[in-house]
């Protein structure tokens, strides 16, 4: 996690207490977060989950019913969007069609009364820092999906603003330019070192850019942690649910170390779940160790199971299994291509599974 | 919960936030108020007057419905509506079969010319609703070349209503159905092809269905404005009594106000339900057309095609021989003795007569209307879409834009004058000027023009004043240098609308002209009861004629626009 310099120093960005209504639906309730000096906070949840209201309320566009937001020290909360200090990108790149690329990336600086040298001179360093150097004459409808967002995001970074919002830039763009861009928009954000909040729904694009990620569901914030953090150690069903493929065993405590799932017991690291009490289990794929050919687990959570699936992916396969144990729900594994190339991944062979107890995630 | 993160408290039922609101955001509300205050005054203050009236007697006193118990004690005033609710029916019934067939041959042939007959088809839109009695009149009048056609029938009654009225409402009617049909989905077509659907169980299935909503929204608009039209029945009407031509005769004839006001609202019912009805179907329409539809494109079919190619030269051919014949008349020394060439009727009835100055007056109305009008209209339009807060009155003015579509002209007029002409109404002063007619002209042709206003600004992005907030611009400078530019052809398309309306005009301010701002279509009124016919087409040609120039002008305009300064909407492949 990254953090400012002092660790104690107030938070560049501050949020308490947040709610908001759209009639009786209620989008956002006691939101609260702070976000540090030169960070990147990815919310992420599924639509709906209140991420966009939360960033359009921070950027004024919406007003919260409750609830304060400080930025840098002052109290912003009642302030009107002009008066904030943030550029902002949305998915629609939203460039004005009738002004050259020149003219909307200087849009935000020839309102401040700067010479037209210095404007001109901002202008070619911006789009040069987004790649695009020479496209200052064309129009947005003359560029591609990408490079238009790379202009937004020129003009969002014009007048060096103390905080950069973005709505889901990346979502309009197909696979293979959202890749490149998210790449981009990180080095740009690290080497500016803009405290920056990115608004998705793609797990995978929260994971790879944020240095923290909170994880919102139904107006609420459900985990706020860094990428490991919330992928190893999931805060609540819904994270874990949400982030990654992950095996979901129902157990009964037996003791603080250990679990019966079905005619199953599984030993866990310690938890403080009194004996008897239900709990979920939670194991990604990756974790779930899968030996063939007669070759034991060796570990304390070693069960048979049979091959009933092998779906290639690419870099690995994912393999159904079906645990030889009454009560044990099946599971999903993930193998490496080249270990299922060396076989005994057969339909229906007999395998031995081990379940790592520092893997298991346990969750009331 | 099961374990919230440390950074996280519960949320405190704080006291809630009111937000601070920036002066910008105070003067965009200001204008909304200003905005919302000139439609209730200009708009609302009039139409109340009329129920006032309407439960009043000659002094002013209370008298409940007794104007109304009278009214409908009269039978010659009961036969008006009856009337005025059968000509109308039998319009509508006639012009959109007309039209839809017209409508058909321009989407779904192959037929040549198409571009020109659209044109022909609309032409009628720019000539005032007169000229089309005019020439019925010339061609089926007492001294009329095809009189005898109508075997001894009368052209003066029902009958010239009925056919002048199809002649005015059919570009109306034409340009709805069009529109709907130009929205069908050319993927249905194939699907249908592919499962061997034949042609006429196409068109009735897809065809039909697709274009329902259009069909409904055209004949409720040719039945409004065949009730609401008060100079064609004037004209050719003869002793067939209607109501809008009653509402005159009680105000200009006998002064009678509050009788004017109760057949007012007697007319004002069957144009709101019209109106109430199209609006619904508009709603429905728009949820009908997917985003992602493919436009459908004809095959060539020769018989068809030919077939459809006959009809809308016929078509076409009858609409010309109604304008020729205005423009004839106007041309001719004197029908039907001396048909030779004259300018006399411009030089000698227009010119000397001393009413050439109601044309320059209609002019100056129409170009005042069209430039303060879109003005205004698209301005409150755009303070409506684009800005925030206080959504009651936004709604409020949602719902006063889209009122005067339901009021026919004759109410409107009638309004102003009860309104306006109040002595304790400070604004008595407007009273038999210019701008009380150019104010009931916008606020006449409202709706339709907001529409226009509104379907631009939804197009745009609406995260723009967003964008521009977060660059510490303000709203009015985003304003004028993107919301203004992107939208120019819909602004120009909104003036060119008012203007051409404007011109040929006569329902609102046949009550509300002073001798020295009579307006031209209101001439050709009194020229034609003065026997001075070709006096009279002669006017309507010059009415013609200039709106034909306005709307040369505004498709040059916009051509060079697009081409020009609005070079970013043509995509140039990207690199």
């Amino acid at each position: 996690m990254q953090r400012s310099p002092n660790g104690n120093a107030e938070p560049y960005l501050k949020l308490d207490g947040i709610s908001k209504n759209f009639g009786k639906f209620q989008a956002l309730c006691g939101v609260a977060l702070a976000v540090e000096r030169g960070e990147l906070v990815t919310f992420l949840g599924p639509s709906g989950c209140g991420k966009t209201t939360l960033l359009r309320i921070i950027a004024g566009l919406e007003t919260q019913e409750t609830g304060t937001i400080v930025q840098g020290g002052k109290d912003i909360s009642r302030l009107p969007a002009i008066r904030r200090d943030y550029g902002i990108v949305f998915q629609s790149y939203a460039l004005f069609p009738n002004l050259t690329i020149f003219d909307n990336v200087a849009y935000g600086l020839v309102n401040r009364r700067k010479g037209r040298k210095e404007i001109t001179a901002r202008v070619s360093e911006l789009l040069r820092l987004v790649g695009l150097p020479d496209s200052g004459g064309k129009y947005p409808g003359q560029l591609s999906g990408g490079q238009q967002q790379r202009i937004a995001l020129a003009r969002a970074l014009a007048t060096s603003p103390g905080l950069l919002l973005l709505d889901e830039p990346l979502s309009a763009l197909d696979a293979l330019e959202r890749l490149r861009l998210r790449g981009e928009i990180r080095a740009l954000q690290q080497r500016l070192g803009v405290t920056t909040i990115l608004v998705t729904h793609d797990q995978e694009e929260a994971l790879s850019m944020a240095d923290r990620i909170v994880v919102m569901n139904h107006g609420r914030v459900e985990q706020v942690g860094s990428p490991r953090d919330v992928y190893e150690r999931p805060a609540t069903p819904f994270a874990a649910d949400f982030i990654g493929k992950i095996n979901v065993l129902p157990a009964i405590a037996v003791d603080a170390r250990s679990f019966r799932v079905g005619d199953l017991t599984l030993a866990v690291a310690p938890v403080g779940i009194a004996a008897g009490g239900a709990a979920r289990l939670y194991l990604r794929p990756e974790d779930i160790a899968v030996h063939v050919n007669g070759v034991a687990a060796s570990g304390p959570n070693a069960l048979p199971a049979r091959v009933t699936k092998v779906e290639f992916l690419g870099a690995f396969c994912l393999v159904g299994l079906a645990p030889d144990v009454a009560g044990v729900p099946p599971l999903t594994a993930n193998v490496a291509r080249q270990a299922v190339d060396a076989g005994g991944f057969a339909l229906g062979a007999q395998v031995s599974v081990d379940l790592p107890p520092s893997c298991l995630r346990v969750l009331a | 919960m099961a374990t919230p993160a440390a950074t996280l408290t519960a949320a405190g039922t704080g006291r809630a936030v009111k937000p601070l609101l920036h002066w910008q955001d105070r003067l965009a509300q200001g204008l909304l108020v200003v905005c919302c205050a000139a439609l209730v005054v200009f708009l609302l203050g009039p139409l109340a007057m009329i129920l006032v009236k309407s439960v009043q007697d000659k002094d002013g006193v209370f008298v409940g419905l007794l104007q109304f118990q009278d009214y409908f004690a009269t039978p010659r005033l009961r036969q008006s509506i009856w009337n005025t609710l059968t000509v109308a029916s039998i319009v509508t019934g006639i012009t959109i079969p007309l039209a839809f067939t017209f409508a058909y041959a321009l989407t779904r042939s192959c037929m040549p010319a198409k571009g020109l007959f659209r044109v022909v088809g609309l032409t009628p839109i720019l000539a005032p609703s007169l000229l089309a009695a005019i020439s019925f009149i010339q061609w089926f009048g007492n001294q009329g070349v095809l009189k005898g056609l109508l075997g001894g029938a009368q052209v003066y009654g029902a009958l010239g209503i009925v056919i002048s009225s199809i002649y005015a409402t059919f570009p109306h009617a034409l340009m709805i159905i069009l529109t709907s049909l130009l929205l069908a989905d050319g993927r249905l077509y194939e699907a249908a092809e592919s499962l061997g659907t034949r042609t006429w169980r196409k068109f009735l299935t897809i065809t039909l269905p697709g274009a329902k909503y259009g069909l409904v929204s055209a004949a409720m608009v040719v039945f409004s404005y065949t009730v609401s039209d008060f100079g064609i029945p004037k004209v050719i009407g003869g002793n067939y009594s209607v109501l809008a031509v009653d509402i005159f005769k009680q105000v200009i004839g006998q002064q009678n106000f509050n009788k004017g006001a109760v057949v007012s609202i007697v007319l004002l019912l069957p144009v709101l339900v019209a109106f109430v009805v199209d609006w619904i179907m508009q709603g429905k329409q728009q949820s009908q057309f997917s985003a992602r539809a493919v436009p459908y494109a004809p095959k060539p079919k020769g018989w068809f095609d030919g077939l459809m190619f006959i009809y809308c030269t016929v078509v076409a051919l009858l609409l010309l021989a109604v304008l020729g014949m205005a423009v004839y008349t106007s041309f001719i020394k004197l029908w039907p003795y001396d048909l030779s060439f004259s300018l006399r009727h411009y030089t000698y009835g227009l010119i000397d007569g001393g009413v050439i100055e109601t044309f320059f007056n209609s002019l100056r109305m129409a170009f005042a209307a069209a430039f303060f009008g879109t003005l205004f209209i698209f301005g409150c339009a755009y303070l409506l879409e684009k800005t925030r807060g206080v959504p009651v009155l936004r709604a409020l003015i949602r719902l006063l834009a889209a009122i005067p579509m339901g009021v026919p002209g004759m109410v409107l007029g009638l309004g102003y004058i009860l309104f306006f002409n109040h002595p304790d109404n400070p604004l008595n002063d407007l009273y038999h000027t210019m701008t009380i007619l150019v104010l009931s002209t916008v606020v006449h042709y409202y709706t339709s023009s907001h529409l226009t206003a509104v379907t631009a600004l939804k197009a745009l992005d609406s995260e723009f004043e967003s964008v521009s907030a977060s660059l510490k611009v303000p709203f009015y400078k985003t304003f004028h240098r993107v919301t203004v530019p992107v939208c120019l052809p819909a602004i120009l398309d909104i003036g060119r609308y008012l203007f051409v309306n404007a011109m040929v005009t006569i329902s609102a301010v046949v009550f509300l002209y002073a001798p020295d701002t009579r307006l031209a279509a209101v001439t050709i009124l009194n020229l034609d009861e003065a026997g001075e016919i070709g006096a009279a087409a002669a006017m309507a040609t010059l009415i013609v004629a200039s709106s034909t120039v306005v709307c040369l002008l505004y498709a040059l305009v916009t051509r060079v626009l697009l081409t020009r300064t609005q070079a970013w909407r043509k995509p140039v492949a990207a690199p």
